[in-house]
């Protein structure tokens, strides 16, 4: 069982999070790996633990503080590091990024043929959950979505997957791009004996010209979005806090009675 | 800016409120023609939507369009000549968005709370990193696909509302790898769904299991039952109920969190709504950091006595 995973550096959710130039602002300080996917990484690992065999690469992209991400990755227990960085990449939208990844992914492929890449449900700062798709659209492999349950057997995996109006259970045959839920596991903690070998274990780091891609594919250039204006919104004006001293409920409603809430 | 068309949500032949409300808002992009995918609608449902604008119900009958792929490919056949494809942003439609986008190297924003013409381009807005930040973002592409958020857009019937024409449209869906096992639909409440619904009283761990005083409260208010994560980890509640970043995201007109911490996933999921109201014991609770109106108090004295208030000032 061989298995990539794909984790992006994000800021952390706790930490003032900002635009800079119409981009996330992203700093080695409050940077982590989004933490959605951490589930990603952990259903890799148990699909492994539960072969008796395989491996398990993190790859990200992303400038050189990026690297945060796999080092996390490689505290939960991968055994390959992988980090696409190059200055073109800068600015691409979710279609340079899956082309980014893709020949990541046919790299590692080549040498050895992989049966999944695994991804987290959304990435905590841009929400979209495009990438899974626009990633299996580029490979041109099977593509399971928000599994919150994932298995592997006889060449094909079966996911379920919990949508608004129904459950559903697909299956495809490998290799496919599946993104799982925070549901669909418990991610584990890194032990203290792999946070040690995280430091010193080796990354790959590959550019666009290791990977056969034009810069002007990706990046800034290329994207077909543009963020034109992002600014932080002004709190909430006249709020009101009271404590219940036995008339509270009244109040809340005569508050919603007053705006034509109720 | 000609043609916008616009992917048709709709549950039991019935048009819902969101695909009004993107109808409304393609309306002030151009001209709207309705994407519908199933089973041909019916005479009242084509109806409504040439009172909300479209001239057309193109109809691609692709019940099985679950997969996104040949979702993808039934909507780009019913909107080739459209210079914008609008949709309601769910996560299934992220999906088709994403697939349509490629086929046809358009741009593409979800989660966008409007848009608008601005020198020939699509210009979008939306909340973003909890409703902390505004964003502007212009797609530079030809071909714009927006993916709009619920309850953004007040649905109105168009001024000069014409017959829409129904349109038979034919084409090959291409075979996937992936295919469907089973399909367990979920029991629909009789509220509108969560997603949609224009008033969310949801409950955490607050409630101690015990939804009934939160279900009562958005009876009363006409709205529909959400929950924290906590609620739905503890199994009090199911998954669908979840507001939350990985849950469903929210922006009713009024959101009501009964005994609900507001841990910034949670936040993360309804912050974007209009008017905010909080009850919970711990002053401290981050939920009263956004909210409009905050209770410090016990939800089981609160919203009773609330309840018997607002239908006193109904009897009046």
């Amino acid at each position: 069982m061989r298995i990539l995973v794909t984790v992006k550096h994000t800021p952390d959710l706790q930490s003032q999070r900002s635009f800079t130039d119409g981009r996330v602002t992203r700093s080695a300080e409050d940077g982590t790996m989004n933490e959605l996917d951490e589930n990603a990484v952990e259903a890799a690992l148990q699909l492994v633990e539960a072969a008796g065999e395989g491996e398990v690469y993190a790859l990200t992209v992303g400038g050189p503080d990026a690297v945060a991400a796999v080092r996390k990755a490689l505290q939960l227990g991968v055994n390959h590091a992988l980090h696409v960085s190059d200055e073109a990449i800068a600015g691409s939208d979710v279609f340079g990024t899956a082309k980014v990844i893709a020949a990541a992914v046919r790299k590692v492929h080549e040498e050895a043929p992989l049966d999944l890449v695994i991804t987290g449900m959304a990435a905590l700062d841009g929400l979209t959950s495009m990438l899974p798709t626009a990633l299996a659209a580029e490979l041109d492999w099977s593509q399971l979505t928000l599994a919150s349950a994932l298995s592997v057997s006889d060449g094909e995996a079966t996911i379920e997957r919990h949508l608004a109006d129904a459950h559903e259970t697909l299956a495809a045959p490998l290799p496919a791009v599946v993104s799982v839920t925070d549901e669909a596991n418990k991610p584990r903690f890194p032990n203290f004996k792999l946070i040690m070998a995280a430091r010193k274990a080796p990354v790959t780091v590959w550019t666009l010209g290791d990977l056969g891609l034009d810069p002007a594919e990706v990046g800034a250039g290329a994207s077909r979005t543009t963020v034109v204006d992002a600014s932080p919104r002004p709190p909430r004006a006249d709020r009101v806090k009271v404590t219940d001293t036995g008339d509270a409920g009244t109040q809340l409603a005569d508050f919603l009675i007053e705006k034509g809430l109720a | 800016m000609t043609t916008v068309a616009v992917l048709i949500d709709h549950r039991d032949g019935a048009v819902t409120r969101p695909a009004l409300e993107a109808l409304t808002l393609a309306r002030s992009l151009g001209t709207p023609v309705a994407v519908w995918l199933g089973e041909t609608p019916s005479a009242d449902a084509a109806d409504q939507l040439g009172e909300y604008g479209a001239s057309e119900v193109r109809v691609v009958d692709a019940a099985d369009a679950r997969v996104a792929s040949r979702a993808a490919v039934a909507v780009g056949a019913a909107s080739e000549d459209a210079d914008a494809v609008i949709m309601i942003s769910t996560f299934v439609t992220k999906e088709v968005a994403t697939r349509l986008a490629l086929a046809t190297g358009a741009g593409v924003v979800v989660d966008a709370a409007g848009a608008e013409l601005v020198d020939g381009k699509v210009e979008t807005f939306q909340t973003v990193f909890a409703a902390t930040w505004d964003v502007r973002t212009r797609i530079n592409a030809d071909k714009a696909i927006v993916g709009v958020r619920p309850n953004t857009t007040q649905a109105t019937p168009a001024e000069s509302a014409g017959a829409a024409t129904v349109v038979e449209v034919s084409v090959d869906l291409p075979e996937t790898r992936e295919r469907v096992v089973a399909v367990e639909p979920v029991e629909q409440s009789d509220s509108a769904p969560l997603a949609e619904a224009p008033v969310v009283v949801s409950g955490g761990r607050g409630t101690n299991g015990d939804y009934s005083l939160v279900s009562d409260l958005a009876e009363v208010l006409g709205g529909a039952v959400g929950a924290s994560r906590d609620a739905t980890d503890e199994g009090w509640i199911s998954h669908e109920h979840m507001v939350g970043q990985t849950g469903t995201t929210v922006t009713p007109a009024l959101y009501v969190a009964c005994g609900i911490s507001g841990a910034v996933h949670h936040r993360g999921g309804m912050q974007a709504s209009g008017t905010i109201v909080s009850i919970n014991m711990d002053p401290d609770a981050p939920i009263f950091e956004i909210s409009d109106f905050g209770v410090v108090g016990n939800l089981f004295d609160v919203i009773p006595q609330a309840i018997e208030r607002i239908k006193e000032h109904r009897a009046s």
